[in-house]
């Protein structure tokens, strides 16, 4: 993996998405929920990244960000060296037959109206990938990649069980050829039998088709198996990434050591050394000075509550955003 | 290892049936456990399964009509619920027999401070006065770990992370130092660092309590952290009953290895997981057969034909399948099973 010439197909710089929230008075300053704060990333041609982290870190913030979903507050997201964020509706239009998405909840993204066979279509003709007379043909296509019969086709989405359900967002997204899909929590509506069918699909899919994934989640065992580099949110902010073996072998963030010992483990002989983290994560509208996380670290020394702490590369391509990682116990 | 403890729970035959529009849907079908003072059972399976119908069914809190508990007893210190009154149905809930639910914001009242709600639960069974009943709950709420809680007593749900309103949710069923615990999904919605605390906590009050609990998950990771024994549930039976450490070492029935080997692991690697092909039958449909039958790697013609009892093995297992009985060929052929 490190060896080979790695092309970056999608490059983050300094996003930050900032939501506003209700103003209590007219002489109070608008406040914000810092979503995303400030963060950068690269992402290399055929690669799965995972971004992990708790409810509310802005990990699926982030995916919505990239793709324009909701428009930025500020930072530059390039893709294939073109800025995204500079682009009109019809170039970025244009664009998402690139950049696709599958959702956690195939049910609320698929249109309950329409049959497999339109949704399809509909995919299709936007982007104009397929002309019309092929354009059946290409759907049985995409139905066996997916694992899917041909008479799905004339079936509507409530007449699918949730794994077939996510089979259908997945042949939709594969429609319009992608390069880079964000799988934002997809599998994670799913039962552990069907979850492991769907992780199996994209992996062979990813293989067969040299795609890009960015994998959003919060399961860590699932972000094990099916990626390549980690990257670790905590109240928008990165705290650490690196190779998904040196992340998981070795973390070097207090939050993310925290985390790994957090997962239960279906191992009834593993006796472990548990971190329990005390508290609740911040608020996000108005998030603790200096290191975000210092508030819950067992670790903090004055240094953490009063400056921020840089993402620095302590190990060889492994980053990590904490002034005391080289002193941590380990 | 609890077994020299008290029996305070025995479950024989249940049944739980919903009459709809398209026909009977088995929810339930004949399950059987018990629960020992101080022990934790689990109860896994997956969506449909009918775990929590079962939890649901034991404090007989079933939607009715359309459903209906259509056989079996619910043994509590020796005294059936299900022919119980509601009078002394109400008695039992919240008070002797408590319960957690997933969502939390859906279980507590949102216009009612928290403290206040936790109190009714003491006013109502042990009668306490008003006064009492609220410096108890305050002191439940310390006791679950919520900082302040004299602030947050007062406080509505709302006000409150997700974290803490299941810490309120355990204040409340525990309040009133119940016998039996059934905790139906009580981690899922919570993110990991925090599903760890409260796990936590369920552990240090059970030993200090000596309640039985009934733990309702999906997450096998969790099960092997908090139970004693587990029961793996499909479609309304139950098709293994081991003590932990066996499940896991040795899973017996083709689902429970199956469930087992599709788990993503955490500290190996794996090109490819092992999946469970097909999917669970309709509950309105069931399969004469072994109801695993059409999914399983090993079905012979028996499976499709009959449906196997729950047997006991030699070594304490509680196993629903063919294989380990004289009937399966494959046994007379040669020796051992996978």
């Amino acid at each position: 993996m490190e060896t080979a010439e790695k092309k970056i197909i999608l490059q983050v710089d300094h996003l930050k998405q900032y939501f506003p929230v209700k103003k209590d008075s007219f002489f109070k300053p608008k406040a914000y929920v810092k979503a995303v704060d400030d963060i950068s990333f690269e992402l290399y041609e055929g690669e799965t990244l995972s971004i992990v982290g708790e409810s509310g870190c802005g990990k699926s913030t982030t995916g919505r960000a990239i793709l324009r979903l909701d428009e930025p507050t500020d930072g530059k997201v390039h893709y294939m060296g073109q800025d995204i964020l500079g682009l009109n509706k019809k170039e970025m239009r244009k664009l998402r037959g690139d950049l696709q998405v599958i959702f956690q909840d195939p049910f609320a993204s698929l249109n309950p109206r329409q049959t497999v066979k339109q949704i399809l279509n509909e995919a299709m003709a936007i982007q104009e990938v397929v002309d019309k007379p092929k354009r059946k043909d290409r759907m049985l296509e995409l139905l066996g990649y997916v694992g899917l019969s041909a008479e799905s086709l004339d079936r509507y989405p409530h007449e699918f069980s949730g794994g077939q359900r996510q089979r259908i967002g997945i042949a939709r997204a594969l429609a319009v050829d992608p390069k880079l899909i964000i799988c934002d929590e997809a599998v994670s509506a799913l039962d552990v039998s069907i979850q492991a069918q769907i992780l199996n699909l994209l992996k062979n899919l990813q293989k067969q088709f040299k795609l890009t994934f960015l994998f959003i989640s919060h399961d860590l065992s699932v972000v094990r198996h099916i990626s390549d580099r980690v990257m670790v949110m905590y109240l928008g902010k990165v705290v650490e990434i690196a190779e998904k073996k040196e992340l998981f072998d070795s973390p070097l963030h207090p939050y993310t050591q925290a985390l790994l010992s957090s997962i239960p483990v279906p191992d009834p002989t593993l006796k472990r050394d548990r971190v329990i983290l005390k508290g609740d994560v911040p608020s996000p509208i108005d998030p603790p000075r200096g290191c975000r996380f210092h508030t819950r670290c067992p670790f903090a020394v004055e240094k953490c509550k009063q400056e921020e702490p840089p993402l620095r590369e302590l190990v060889k391509n492994h980053f990590v955003s904490c002034h005391i990682a080289e002193d941590l116990p380990v | 290892m609890n077994k020299k403890n008290k029996l305070i729970l025995e479950v024989k035959g249940l049944k739980t049936h919903f009459t709809t529009k398209r026909g009977v849907s088995k929810a339930v079908d004949g399950i059987d456990f018990t629960l020992h003072k101080g022990e934790t059972l689990g109860i896994v399976g997956e969506s449909g399964c009918g775990k929590s119908m079962t939890s649901l069914s034991i404090l007989r809190l079933i939607p009715s009509p359309p459903g209906k508990i259509a056989g079996g007893s619910v043994l509590f210190k020796g005294k059936d619920l299900v022919t119980m009154t509601e009078d002394e149905m109400r008695k039992i809930r919240g008070n002797e027999i408590s319960m957690i639910f997933q969502e939390p914001m859906t279980s507590l009242n949102p216009v009612i401070p928290v403290g206040e709600q936790i109190a009714e639960a003491l006013r109502l069974h042990q009668k306490m006065g008003k006064k009492a009943a609220w410096e108890k709950s305050v002191e439940m709420l310390k006791l679950v770990g919520i900082p302040s809680p004299e602030k947050r007593a007062k406080q509505e749900p709302f006000q409150l992370s997700g974290g803490m309103r299941q810490r309120v949710m355990i204040a409340m069923a525990l309040a009133c130092t119940p016998e039996v615990l059934i905790a139906d999904e009580p981690t899922t919605a919570l993110d990991v660092t925090i599903q760890a605390q409260i796990l936590e906590l369920i552990k240090e009050l059970q030993t200090k309590i000596g309640m039985g609990v009934i733990m309702i998950t999906h997450d096998l990771g969790v099960v092997a952290e908090t139970c004693d024994k587990v029961a793996v549930m499909y479609a309304g039976n139950i098709v293994e009953h081991a003590s932990t450490e066996q499940l896991f070492a040795n899973p017996k029935h083709p689902y429970t290895q199956g469930l087992l080997n599709s788990l993503p692991k955490i500290h190996e690697d794996q090109d490819e997981l092992i999946t469970i092909d097909g999917s669970v039958p309709s509950p309105y449909n069931m399969p004469a057969g072994c109801r695993f039958a059409s999914r399983c790697p090993y079905r012979e013609d028996i499976c499709i034909t009959h449906q196997p009892n729950l047997i006991n093995q030699s070594d304490g297992v509680k196993v629903r399948c063919w294989k380990y009985t004289d009937e399966w060929t494959g046994n007379r052929d040669k020796e051992g099973v996978i």
